[in-house]
This record gives C-alpha cells, structure tokens and sequence, in this order.
C-alpha cells in the first residue's frame, strides 16, 4: 500500500518546514504549495488524500481554494483542514460554510494536529 | 316667479352660511384647521373686496377711465407693509388683551375712555354709510334682475313694506348675534364666522373670473374682441387724467386698507400668530390682481349693448347675461354680489357693534346699581346683551341709511367718502405705534380737525343732496384748490395734513402723563416687552385679592376665574395670601382678562372700583421699565450662554467621535500586531515540539530547525522593536536628534553596511551621487534607518537571477532628491499609497504581502515626515520599483511628532 498523500499549503517556509517532516515521520507523502494556485494545481495531479490549508495567503485564499476543491467532482472528496492564525468566530464559521472537515488555530500543537489527520483518515 | 327663486337662492346661500360657521364652530378640528392657516387668513383679508368691488368698479371702468384700479394698486403696495404694521399691531393686541380698533387708539393715549368713544363715534360715522352702500349694492342688483323686462315688479316686497334687504339685514344680524356672541368669555376668535367670510371670499371671486369668461369666451369670441370695442385714445388714468389726483387714490386707498374697522379686525384681532402674515402679504396680492382681471372686458362689453339706454352702469354684470337671456348667469352674479356685500357687512358691523357696546354701552352702565342687582350672578350676560343690542343698532342705522340717503349716489362714492374717514385714524395709530412722543391731546387734536374737514366737504354735500350740494363744493374746493373734478383727492390731501400737523404740533407743545409714557414705551418697542407686558406696565395701588377674584368671577364664572388666575400666579412665582396687598401683576392681568372680553374701557372702570389706584410717578415708569429692559438683556445673556455651551458640546461630541476612531486604528494595529507575531510563534513552537519529541532526529535536520527557530525569533524581535518604534514616533516620544551632516557620506555608510548582502544575493549596485549638495540638517541614525530599510527592499524585490541596484542623489528647489531604484517587478498598481501604511495587508483582504513585517516603510515615512520632506514611490519605465524622499535644506523648526 503506498503512502497517502497530503497537501500542505502555506506562504510560510518555516510552518512549511515542520508540516513537512511531522508528515514524512507519521509515514505520509507530503506535497507543498506555496500558495492557492500551485495548491490547486497540485492537488488535481495528485488528489491527495488531505490538504492542510492555509487561509491568509498573496493571491487566492484558502476560502477560496476549499471552495474550488469542494466544487470540482474530481477532488470533492479530499478532506480539508483549514489551519490558519485567525481565530475569530466569524473566521471560523466562515471556513466552515465553505466546506472544510476541520478548523485548527495556529500556534498549533504537533500531537494534536496529528490526531485530527488520522481521525479524518480513518 | 324670478323673484321668489332669487329670493329662494339667497335664503339657501344664507343657511351655507350659516352651517358652514355653525360646523367649524361645533368641532375642535376644523377650528384649529382655521386657526392658523394663512390661506383662510390671506382670503379673510379679501373681505376687502365689498360689493363697490363687485359692481362698483365694472361701473367707474365703463367711463374708460382706469381710475378703479387705484382702490386696489393702493393695497397692492401696502401688502408687504403688513409684515412692519400688522405685525406690530397683533403683537401689541395679543400683549395688552386689546380687540377693538377704538381700544387700541384709546389704549396707547393714556388709556382714555373719552378718546375711546370719540373714535367708536367718528368710525360708526364713517362706516355706517359703507354698510348701508352694501345693503344698496344688493336691492339695486335684486330690482335689476326682478325688473328685467317688467318695470312694474320694480319694488319687490312683502306686505309693501319689508323689502328683501330688509330680510337680508335681518339674517345677517341673526348670523352675527349666533356667531359672535355666543361664548365671550372665551378668547376663541369667532372662528365660524372667519370660515364663513374665507368661504364667501372664494365665492365672490369664482363667480367674477366665471362672469369674466362668460363675457370674453361666450358671448363675445374673443377678449380682443371686446378691446377692440374700446374707442382709440380713451382709455385714460382718470377722467380729467390727472397725475397727482391717480396718485392721491393711490395713498387714499392703502391707507384705507390698513385702517378700515373690517380689516383690522380680520388681520388684527382674528390673526391667531404673526407668521400668517408671511404668506398673506403675498397671497392677498394675487387675489386682488385675479378679481380685476376682467373689469374692463366687461365694462366694455357693457359700454357696447347699454350706451344708449337708461341701464345703471353699476348693473352691467347683471344687464348683460339678462340681455342675452341667461337668467341663471345673472342669479350667478347676484350670488356673488351677495356674497362681497354681505361679507361685508358681517365683518364691518362686528367691528363696530363690538365698539359701540365695549365703549359706549357698557362703560355707561356696568357699574350701575340697577345692572348689578340685575344680573346677580350672571353678569357674563350683560357683555353678551349689549352686543347684541349694538349689532341691532348698527344693522339698523345702516339700513335707514339706505332708506334715507343712499339709494341717490353711485356705489364708488360712499365708499371714497368712508375711505376718507377712516384714514383720520392713520396719524394716530402709525404715530402710536413709531413715536413715543405722540400724546392724547395730539391724537384729539388731529382725529377732530381731519373729521370736521371731511365732514363739511364730503358729508354735508351728501346729506343735502340736490342742487344746494353742487354748488358749495364747487364754492369750497375753488377756494382751496382750481380743481373742480377732484374733490375726493383734495379733502383727503387736506384733512390728512391738517390731521397729521396737528398731531405732531399738539403732542409736542403738551407733556405726557406717566401713564401714557408708559403706555407709550410698550406700543413703540413691544418686541422688547412682549413676553413680559404684565411686568413692565405700571400699576400702583392697593388691592385685595378677594375683591379682584370675584370681579373676574363675576364674568368669567368662579372655575374660570379661579383657574386664570393660579395659572398665572403659578407662571410667575407670585405668592397669593388673601390679607396682603395684592402683587400689581396680577391686578394688571385681570384688567387684560376683563378688557378682552369687555373692552378696555369697561375693564378699567371696574378694576378702579375695586380697588385703590395710587399717583404714578415718573420714577416708577422708569424703574419698571429698566427692569423689564434689565430682565432681557439677561435672557439674552442666558440665551447666548446656552448656545455657547450647546457649540462645546458639539465640539465634544466631534472629539469623542475623533477619539473613538482613534481606538478603532488603534484596535486594528493591535490586531494586527499580535496576528504578525502568531506566524514566527507557530514555528517556533512546532520545531520546538518536533525537536523534544523525537530524539533520533537526524543532526542536520536538527540543525536546520535550530537555525530557523533563531531566524524566527529574530523575525519577532525585530517586530516588536519596530511596533516600539513606530508607537514612539506617533506619541512624540521619538525626538529628532538633529545635526549637521553630507547626505552623500550617509549614503556610501549605508551601501557599505548592505555590502554583505549584495554580494551573496549577486546584486550589483549602481552610485551616482550629485557632489554640489549642501551640507544637511538632519537627523543622522534616523536617515540612516530610511536609506538600509529602502535598500533591503530593494534587494528583496529586484530581479532575483540578476539584481540591479541604483542609488543616486540630486538637489531641486532647496531640497535634496534621493532615489532608490530596483529592477525588480515594481509596485503592483493601485498600492503606491497603501504600502505606505502600517501592515497594509490587514486582515481584511485575507491576504499579506509577501515578505516583511510591514512596518519598515510606515516607519520611514514617518521619519521623513518629521523632517518635513516627503516620501513616494514610482513604477520605473525601465527598472522596477523607484522609491524617492526629499528632504529640505534646512529644518524650519526641530521638532518632533
């Protein structure tokens, strides 16, 4: 059985950095993209399993790129994990609506953030 | 059989009469609907408009003379003056409870009864015959339409002598006595009887524009049609087309309308606020402009079917649909010649009767033993009685007038003859009320020597008749003048300069009473006392509360009285205790309470015979007036106080509103802030837990989340340091520290220092610096912060595969010009002012720029700011990004923030 796949997408190298390797050790194959076009980009050639979704980024938001996901038949499945520092109700309920599985806060913790993956995984 | 549905119309127009004043009476709404509506007012200022209007002038037109036009061009000018005279007068009413033109006379001049009567005397004299001109306006329109064609019902009547304006007199009586007198102690205004008037105004003017079309459109097809018919050169101002005569008509008329008893009354005393007025004196105007709109036409046209005959020219409205054999125009034109007459009638014999009984009846007799006893507690009666008895009186004596005298002259006659006696009035009013110095003995003066001219010119010859008439005028008017045609002008010019001179001369050789000085002081500069008559007039003497409340009960009934009076004692603070001398405000109240209903002569008799009235001393009017003067020059005090503390609570509310904004920015920046140091936080915090958690971390990745957990602490250190900073130089804790200094030296520090970079980002770096500059004060670590801050973004921005860098510095207008120019992609459009800001991606957009805390260029706009130079960037045509700042020569000042 190969490895799953997952998307993790963010303008920050150093957020990126520690997604990358906590993936690769928990046995996933991690993709990075640097922002919502490369992401859907990306996540069309791969169709990973999960996407690890940034929400403030240069260009296309992550709304908008969950959005995008949700509405094209090829990758309505994947699962989506919007992480993000706004941790506003209204931020929250926004992601949400536009149809992601989860909504994690950052600063994040590494365990925690684990756990909700392989639960949506499952 | 004409005659008894003539007959039948009129009794019907009557009964409309009567519902419509019975209906406005009854309710509460329509009352207040009339009350202040200045188009039912402007429209009871036409009651100006008498039956002389109606027939009169289509009868003094048909000589081609235009000389009718002056009765109405004189009100015409006058119009606007309303708002100076009117104004004044309703104030000065409204103040002193006046309701009568004989009280407002008799008020200002020392309060005398015997001018009072006198002036009732004089303008029964002068008016009377006006009323009974009315009552000759409609027989004479009744015989025309009844006789038309069959000379022998020419006197139409019932039992051979009660003639149908007998009938009419009557029901006009029976419509004031139900109107006007029913409830007097109320201050109501007799609001159904101003409906009614306002009504009939409406109908007289309907039925004249009706009749004027009728004339112009229908029987004739054309109104050039109809001027054709005038003969070339004939139409002239007056008969002897005199200048001066068309002029005098002109003054003798405006006067009139101010004066006349019916106006007064409808602009004065029934005028419920002085804002009626605005709209009045532009809209009475129209009206009379309407109403004249087809005199000539039809006079004309009357000129054209009648010039041989023996039909009466006042008749020819009437002559002309009967000639044509419309009888129902003709009943149409009898209406509205009823309704100018009888408005007429009604509004004038108010005003008189009303004077006859408030200044003659009752004065004579409210104090006699045998009323007392009489009316024992229903003395709100005798007021009520007497009335009524003086509308009979005047009702009667107009119509014996008409019996008598009338029925010989030409409608337009009586009326100049009327006009000329009511304008003895205007000296004394006008001087009453624009000169403090005017006095009784001037006012009797004045008032009996213009009426004693008018009576032996004007009446005498009419009351004579015949040809004993003709002759004396001629006698008298050649010895005053060579001009026999203008007789109504040259006993007008006469008696009013007689009148006037003797006013002003009297009144300046004889010395005011303290009584009328004061008196005097509050009709000239009532607009200064108004809110506070009762305290400004002066009453001396001793008075006792029980007595003053039973004399008030006794005509306002004791719940009434009762309640006028706390209402007032509450109003200003007066104290009252039954054994004390009464506070004279409260003596001089009730004297307007009384006056308004019984007139001011009556009030002022039965006020002294309850109380004990002291001398007056000059000291007092002048005491008393200074206060009054003392107590507004307070509230204007007051008043501009308020105002100002009303302007700093605006001022307040501006800064609170600026403050509040304020921590709105404020409240973003910190949102902001602490959202930037969430992203390094983020890092540091999951390296550092991969970093614990696994121990068998190969070296080199553990080097490299050593590394960049250091990289990101940094990123926060810097955050914060720039957050301080930037807080600093907004809250002018940042001082400029400034000194002398060789900008270009600067420049080659900083490029020296971003050496490093350069080289490891491969960028090369172009100099071209301007060697002429000045040297510069400035602060030199703060520029120096500007120019590395510039130069890092520069080498974050330019092209990253072959980085350009250029530096260069020249001087313009005492400024040096510093640019800083990369080859990268340049500032995306529309986002040259907000880069500027600080942390110009807010949250907002969901998005951030790309690299940089956002901070950097916020703080170095500012920095340039406080050495008063500016900072831009600019898309480079070649290049990319160009940022410039200048910065002046010299620092005007060395401040900071």
């Amino acid at each position: 059985m190969s490895e799953k796949k997952i998307l993790i997408v963010d303008d920050e190298p150093s957020i990126v950095l520690s997604l990358d390797y906590l993936m690769r050790k928990n046995g996933f194959q991690p993709f990075i993209a640097r922002n919502g076009e490369e992401a859907l980009e990306i996540a069309k050639n791969e169709i990973p399993a999960l996407v690890i979704l940034d929400i403030m980024m240069p260009g296309m938001d992550g709304y908008e790129v969950c959005e995008k996901l949700k509405s094209n038949p090829l990758t309505n499945s994947i699962k989506i994990i919007f992480l993000s520092a706004k941790s506003g109700k209204e931020a929250i309920e926004k992601g949400m609506s536009v149809g992601a599985d989860k909504y994690l806060t950052k600063p994040f913790n590494t365990k925690q953030i684990m756990q909700e993956v392989m639960n949506l995984l499952q | 059989m004409v005659g008894s549905s003539i007959f039948l119309t009129l009794i019907l127009y009557l009964v409309l009469l009567f519902g419509i004043a019975y209906r406005i009476d009854l309710s509460k709404k329509w009352r207040k609907r009339i009350a202040g509506n200045p188009t039912v007012y402007a429209l009871t200022l036409a009651v100006y408009c008498s039956a002389w209007t109606f027939f009169g002038s289509v009868g003094a037109a048909s000589t081609y003379s235009i000389e009718f036009l002056t009765i109405y061009i004189g009100p015409l000018i006058v119009a606007p003056l309303m708002w100076i005279i009117y104004r004044k007068f309703i104030r000065i009413s409204k103040a002193q409870g006046i309701t009568s033109m004989s009280d407002f006379i008799s008020s200002r001049y020392n309060k005398s009864i015997a001018l009072n009567r006198l002036v009732t005397v004089l303008l029964g004299v002068g008016i009377i015959p006006y009323i009974a001109l009315q009552i000759t306006g409609i027989e004479r329109g009744l015989e025309t339409v009844i006789s038309w064609g069959d000379k022998s019902q020419a006197n139409f009547s019932f039992f051979g002598f009660i003639d149908m304006a007998f009938v009419v007199t009557v029901g006009l009586g029976l419509f004031l006595i139900a109107f006007t007198t029913r409830k007097l102690q109320d201050k109501s205004q007799n609001h159904g009887m101003m409906g009614a008037i306002a009504f009939e105004s409406i109908v007289k003017l309907v039925v004249f524009i009706v009749f004027g079309i009728y004339v112009c459109y229908y029987i004739f097809d054309d109104q050039s049609q109809v001027y054709a018919l005038i003969p070339d050169g004939e139409l002239k101002l007056n008969t002897s087309n005199n200048f001066s005569q068309w002029f005098g008509m002109i003054i003798l008329s405006g006067l009139a309308f101010l004066f006349l008893p019916r106006q007064f009354e409808v602009g004065v005393f029934a005028a419920s606020n002085e804002t009626q007025l605005k709209k009045a004196i532009w809209m009475f105007p129209i009206y009379l402009i309407l109403i004249n709109l087809f005199v000539v036409p039809i006079a004309v046209a009357g000129n054209h079917f009648f010039s041989e005959t023996d039909v009466d020219k006042d008749t020819y409205m009437l002559a002309l649909p009967l000639l044509n054999g419309h009888k129902w125009m003709a009943i149409f034109v009898l209406l509205g010649g009823f309704s100018a007459a009888s408005g007429m009638i009604i509004v004038a014999t108010h005003a008189i009767s009303k004077m006859v009984a408030n200044s003659i009846l009752l004065p004579s007799f409210i104090d006699r033993p045998f009323f007392i006893n009489r009316f024992k507690g229903k003395d709100h009666k005798i007021p009520v009685l007497f009335r009524r008895i003086s509308i009979l009186i005047v009702l009667l004596l107009a119509y014996f007038y008409y019996k008598l005298v009338a029925v010989e002259y030409s409608l337009i006659s009586i009326g100049l003859v009327s006009f000329i006696a009511v304008s003895q009035f205007a000296p004394a009013i006008l001087g009453g009320i624009f000169w403090k110095h005017g006095n009784v003995k001037g006012a009797f003066a004045g008032i009996v020597s213009g009426f004693v001219i008018w009576f032996l010119f004007l009446v005498i010859p009419t009351l004579f008749g015949g040809t004993v008439n003709k002759n004396y005028i001629m006698l008298v008017t050649e010895s005053i003048e060579n001009n026999h045609g203008a007789i109504i002008t040259t006993v007008f010019f006469w008696s009013m300069f007689v009148n006037a001179s003797l006013y002003v001369f009297v009144s300046l050789i004889s010395k005011q009473s303290n009584l009328e000085r004061n008196q005097a002081e509050l009709f000239v500069n009532i607009y200064n006392y108004s809110e506070s008559v009762e305290s400004s007039v002066v009453w001396k003497g001793k008075a006792f509360f029980p007595d003053v409340q039973s004399l008030l009960s006794r005509f306002l009934g004791e719940q009434r009285a009762n309640y006028e009076l706390r209402t007032f004692t509450e109003k200003n603070n007066i104290q009252l205790d039954e054994k004390e001398e009464l506070d004279s405000r409260v003596v001089r109240h009730v004297e307007k309470l009384l006056s308004n209903m019984i007139g001011s002569s009556s009030a002022r008799i039965l006020v002294a015979s309850v109380t004990k009235e002291d001398q007056i001393s000059m000291e007092d009017v002048v005491d008393i007036l200074e206060e009054s003067q003392k107590l507004m020059v307070l509230n204007k005090e007051l008043n501009q106080t308020s105002q100002e503390l009303k302007r700093l609570s605006d001022a307040l509310k501006l800064t609170n509103q600026k403050l509040k904004k304020n921590d709105l920015l404020k409240d973003e920046f910190l949102y902001t802030v602490t959202h930037e140091l969430r992203t390094p936080l983020t890092s540091i915090k999951a390296l550092s837990e991969l970093l614990t958690d696994d121990e068998r971390m190969p070296e080199e990745i553990r080097k490299e989340f050593l590394q960049t957990i250091l990289k990101e602490t940094n990123r926060m250190t810097r955050l914060i340091s720039q957050v301080l900073d930037l807080e600093n130089f907004e809250s002018g804790k940042h001082q400029l520290r400034i000194s002398h200094a060789d900008i270009n030296e600067l420049i080659v520090y900083c490029t020296n220092t971003m050496d490093e970079t350069f080289k490891k980002k491969n960028i090369s770096l172009h100099i071209a610096l301007d060697d002429t500059l000045p040297v510069m004060e400035l602060d030199y670590d703060r520029i120096t912060q500007v120019v590395i801050n510039l130069l890092t973004n520069a080498s974050n921005h330019c092209n990253t595969t072959k980085g350009e860098i250029w530096v260069g510095t020249r001087k313009s207008n005492n400024t040096v010009i510093v640019e800083i120019t990369d080859n990268g992609e340049g500032v995306e459009r529309g986002m040259e002012q907000v880069i500027f800001e600080k942390f110009f991606q807010a949250d907002n957009k969901g998005t951030k720029k790309s690299k940089g805390s956002g901070l950097g260029l916020a703080i170095s706009k500012k920095i340039i700011q406080l050495h008063e130079g500016k900072i831009w960037v600019e898309k480079d045509e070649t290049f990319g990004a160009k940022f410039i700042f200048t910065l002046p020569f010299e620092q005007n000042k060395f401040i900071v923030a």
